[in-house]
């Protein structure tokens, strides 16, 4: 046996000590497996604290350690800190293996015999296994300093002008005709009540502006080739029937166009548009659109009155798609989110009762902007409603829909309850399951709802109906409650209910997902690296997500996570070159059979297949290493480096404790 | 010819006897065949699922297992049988010992319940399996002008909350206007009839009973139509006890939604249970009646 190793067992605290006897491990592991080239075996209360690095620092200096095991949390959390480490007291990182004794031990156990048996295993099968590592240097590549953000709503922006004022590139593409997001579509924003196109605009025209932005709206990311630092990403520019360079905004072709359609996008189907439109009047860009599927000359072949009043003549009926190839170094995904929907609870008459609103409908209603001019009326346009009934959890924290909360609705809620009342006079009645105002200023929010004389009731409603029981139900919605506070069952007769609807992951979330190479959650939300540490990151290295597409959040906790995910990219551009795990996956090219079942299995589109050799290679900078093709290689042409079969098979039999089985066999 | 297995339950042997009849000429009509379950026993009803478990599924076992042997599908008319049979099947598929141990039981009658048959309320025939379309096609005298109040009930849809749109069906309206009918809004249709709180809690009975027939005479109903025989007595039979309580003035007739099939289809209403009931269905019937007597004019 030529390698000597040393083997570490961690406390932490009473998180694995609690349940393992690990000073017992520890002992066992120096006499056992000895004769398999343990030379030290060691237990620490906190192996990932200075002192315990510096343990195993002077262990490798003065006993000439050439391979290290370190027994203790899931390599996720530390393995990094032990590699670091060995790195410092000049051992090669990757002759050093970290096993789980913590997620995979004490955690899931309860039986301390047994649990001290298992982590007796595991540090076996460490021991056998990094005694076939090999030390691997690192790659490096630099990083193109262009970053893509995908998404123009408040988390995009704000990580676009971020990046942008550093002095770097920035591409933002964005699928609807403006910039803007559901931001641009609310009038105000809890619970400082601002006025929400004045706090956003001013940001909107900045990107419009900004000489490191490109801004391409009305178009989508098709296709993204590539790893972090240099990533090719194709995007279509769907087609505006408008020439840029000579449209100067003045919304002759709008006015002119003898064409309306109902706008399901930003007026939430309350309002109308023409056929070439911008969405709003603070647009950014302030180019139109000419929408082809009800432009009365694309369907019938006459009309072109925008382009008989354009006075540059800018309308262009011949223009197609482009496509742009762009490369850049890393990319924020802000993609956010769409409204449940509501006819999915057909108990609440969304569709079937005309009063019965969603939260974008009233949003739109309540904007000084908006169809009404900001007028709360009924479905007639012109009543006042003297009662509203406000109803929180529309398909959110229900099993039968959502199981989570969409976070921002209760606050939203208030605000409705506050500008019904400020601008009707309206009853007003918030029910809720239970309320939360956890943020900055929400509490005081909600005390201020309180004293302005909003009835809450806590209860989940059971339906919206227009069963009249007595004369002064008649021609109201009732609202059907369990009012949990008095135990009673209440029947709240009201003219008009705004049902609170949830936050949901954008229909296409999975496709485009799969495009940037990030999965989803089982609710849909895209996974970020660390629910805690790194909600920033993903597990595809150079791709970030910000904003609602991580989870629901309110617009300040978007605006954060929109920097905080600049300044990560901002990190990587300045250190110009980014190293990367050597953990990575080869194709022995002499056996590839040229099947090509790798090419599909990887997530990460990092296999291509060369059509002359008819071979497969891996591309090593956009592997990251997970193993899937060296399992799936029916020819077993592919070798995991890190995870080659020798490894695999030792660690196997470490486990199984053949090793010390056949030791024992063997005399000394 | 397509054959079911049928449940009738204890219901349709004396207080829904209409139903019963009903049921059987309009399946005769539609070339349909209802084969009687033979030796078939209780469904359990409301109560014994709450006295004894294990004894009250291996009673619903022992019907399903005789349904096995005649046939792959079985119908039931009333909803608490039907609701009592699906909740059954879905029960002992997710439970393969309480299988066993009930099958040990049903050996001692020779008997043994695989899951293989399927278990369908006799309105599901009429709208799934025939179709609305298809009956349509078949009808002689749409029932023009008569008003009805489709009162599905509680127990016909919650057994199926995992696949179905419980909350504002319309299976059983497009059924009404199939046969010329004009199915009003009818906001309370899902909503409990009292079922057999009637027994426990008159005033609370009357008050759901008082709310449904209310919500009908609202929307102007001539008919308040049931495809159940609980629902039908307690709306029917108490309408009077309402009216005292409640110092109203109902006079409501409710009738099984095959017993307007029947009519629509041309059956003679004496063979389809019409007659037997407190308060008369008479606009449904002169409806008929017009239409009979327009067309004797016409063909003298």
């Amino acid at each position: 046996m030529t390698e000597k190793i040393g083997v570490y067992v961690c406390h932490c605290g009473t998180n694995i000590a609690g349940i393992v006897d690990v000073e017992g491990v520890a002992k066992w592991a120096a006499e056992k497996l000895q004769r398999r080239g343990v030379v030290i075996a060691r237990d620490y209360k906190f192996m990932c604290s200075s002192l315990g690095q510096e343990l195993i620092e002077k262990d490798i200096k003065e006993l000439g350690l050439t391979r290290v095991v370190v027994a203790a949390c899931s390599p996720h959390l530390h393995e990094r800190t032990f590699r670091n480490a060995c790195k410092n007291a000049g051992l090669n990182p990757y002759l050093c293996e970290l096993v789980s004794i913590r997620e995979q031990v004490s955690w899931v156990h309860t039986d301390k015999a047994v649990a001290t048996e298992k982590s007796k295993a595991i540090v076996s099968g460490g021991v056998e296994r990094v005694i076939w590592h090999e030390p691997l240097e690192p790659l490096r590549v630099p990083i193109h300093p262009a970053t893509l953000v995908v998404g123009g709503g408040i988390a995009g922006i704000q990580a676009a002008l971020e990046i942008a004022d550093a002095g770097y590139h920035v591409y933002m593409v964005e699928r609807e005709p403006s910039i803007g997001g559901h931001m641009a579509q609310f009038d105000k924003t809890f619970p400082t009540l601002d006025c929400s196109a004045c706090i956003l605009t001013p940001k909107m025209v900045d990107v419009g502006n900004h000489p490191n932005i490109t801004l391409l709206t009305w178009a989508e990311v098709t296709n993204v080739d590539g790893y972090i630092g240099n990533f090719q990403a194709t995007i279509r520019q769907k087609t505006r029937c408008v020439k840029t360079e000579l449209c100067t905004g003045c919304g002759i072709c709008w006015e002119k166009c003898p064409k309306k359609v109902t706008d399901d996008v930003f007026e939430a189907g309350l309002g109308k548009r023409k056929a070439i439109y911008t969405p709003f009047p603070q647009a950014v860009p302030k180019y139109p659109v000419l929408d082809k599927e009800t432009c009365t000359y694309f369907l019938k072949g006459t009309c072109k009155a925008c382009e008989k009043f354009c006075p540059t003549g800018a309308i262009d009926f011949t223009q197609e798609d482009e496509f742009l190839q762009i490369d850049v170094g890393q990319i924020i995904l802000a993609t956010g989110w769409d409204l449940f929907d509501v006819r999915r609870m057909p108990q609440y008459g969304y569709g079937r009762l005309d009063n019965v609103f969603t939260s974008l409908e009233f949003e739109r209603l309540s904007n000084a902007s908006g169809p009404t001019g900001g007028k709360i009326v009924l479905r007639d346009g012109v009543t006042a409603p003297a009662s509203v009934a406000i109803v929180h959890c529309v398909g959110s924290r229900d099993k039968n829909y959502n199981p989570y909360c969409s976070s921002i609705c209760c606050m939203q809620s208030l605000k409705f309850a506050h500008l019904v009342h400020e601008r009707t006079g309206a009853e007003v009645y918030n029910c809720y399951i239970d309320m939360r105002t956890p943020s900055k200023g929400y509490e005081e929010f909600y005390q201020r709802l309180l004293e302005e004389g909003t009835h809450f009731i806590r209860g989940k409603v059971a339906e919206v109906t227009n069963a009249a029981r007595t004369n002064e139900e008649e021609g109201k919605l009732i609202v059907q409650v369990e009012d949990t506070l008095i135990g009673k069952q209440r029947r709240i007769p009201v003219e008009m209910v705004i049902l609170s609807a949830g936050l949901e992951p954008r229909h296409d979330a999975k496709e485009v997902g799969r495009l940037f190479g990030i999965s989803c959650s089982a609710d849909g939300w895209y996974i970020e690296r660390h629910p805690k540490l790194d909600p920033i990151a993903t597990m595809t290295d150079g791709v970030y997500i910000a904003g609602v597409v991580q989870g629901p959040k309110d617009i300040p906790a978007s605006v954060a996570q929109g920097a905080a995910a600049a300044a990560r990219a901002l990190g990587k551009i300045q250190q110009k070159e980014v190293a990367m795990e050597p953990i990575r996956a080869t194709i022995n090219q002499d056996m590839c059979s040229g099947c090509r079942i790798c090419n599909n299995l990887c997530p990460f589109n990092a296999i291509l297949f060369h059509e002359d050799k008819m071979v497969s290679e891996v591309n090593p900078a956009l592997c990251q290493g997970c193993g899937t093709c060296v399992a799936g290689c029916p020819a077993g042409a592919i070798s995991g480096t890190g995870f080659s079969n020798e490894q695999i098979l030792a660690q196997l039999d470490g486990l199984l404790l053949l090793n010390i089985k056949r030791l024992e066999e063997v005399p000394a | 010819m397509k054959e079911y297995v049928y449940f009738p339950g204890c219901s349709l042997e004396k207080i829904a006897i209409s139903y019963h009849l009903s049921a059987l000429e309009t399946t005769k009509k539609l070339d349909i065949t209802l084969k009687e379950l033979e030796d078939w026993n209780c469904c359990g009803a409301t109560a014994y699922f709450h006295v004894d478990e294990l004894l009250a599924y291996t009673l619903v076992a022992r019907n399903l297992a005789m349904a096995e042997k005649m046939g792959t599908e079985v119908v039931a008319p009333c909803s608490a049988c039907y609701k009592n049979m699906y909740f059954t099947k879905q029960h002992l598929a997710e439970d393969p010992d309480l299988t066993e141990h009930i099958n040990d039981a049903l050996q001692e009658d020779n008997l043994n319940y695989s899951g293989s048959v399927t278990v369908k309320h006799l309105i599901e025939v009429f709208s799934n399996d025939i179709g609305a379309e298809e009956l349509k096609s078949k009808v002689v005298f749409p029932l023009t002008d008569l008003r009805v109040a489709s009162y599905y009930g509680c127990q016909i849809l919650r057994p199926k909350k995992d696949h179905e749109d419980v909350e504002q069906p319309h299976f059983f309206e497009d059924l009404m206007a199939s046969i010329g009918a004009t199915p009003v809004d009818f906001p309370l249709k899902l909503t409990c009839c009292g079922g057999s709180l009637l027994i426990s809690s008159r005033p609370a009975a009357y008050s759901m009973i008082h709310n449904l027939l209310y919500d009908a005479q609202r929307a102007q109903a001539d008919v308040i139509v049931t495809a159940c025989p609980l629902c039908q007595v307690n709306l029917e039979c108490y309408q009077q006890q309402v009216n005292q309580e409640y110092g109203t003035q109902f006079h409501i007739p409710v009738v099984y939604f095959t017993q307007l099939i029947g009519l629509a289809l041309g059956i003679p209403p004496k063979k389809l249970g019409f007659g037997k009931e407190f308060l008369s269905p008479k606009k449904a019937i002169d409806a008929i009646k017009n239409i009979k007597s327009q067309e004797e004019v016409i063909t003298q």
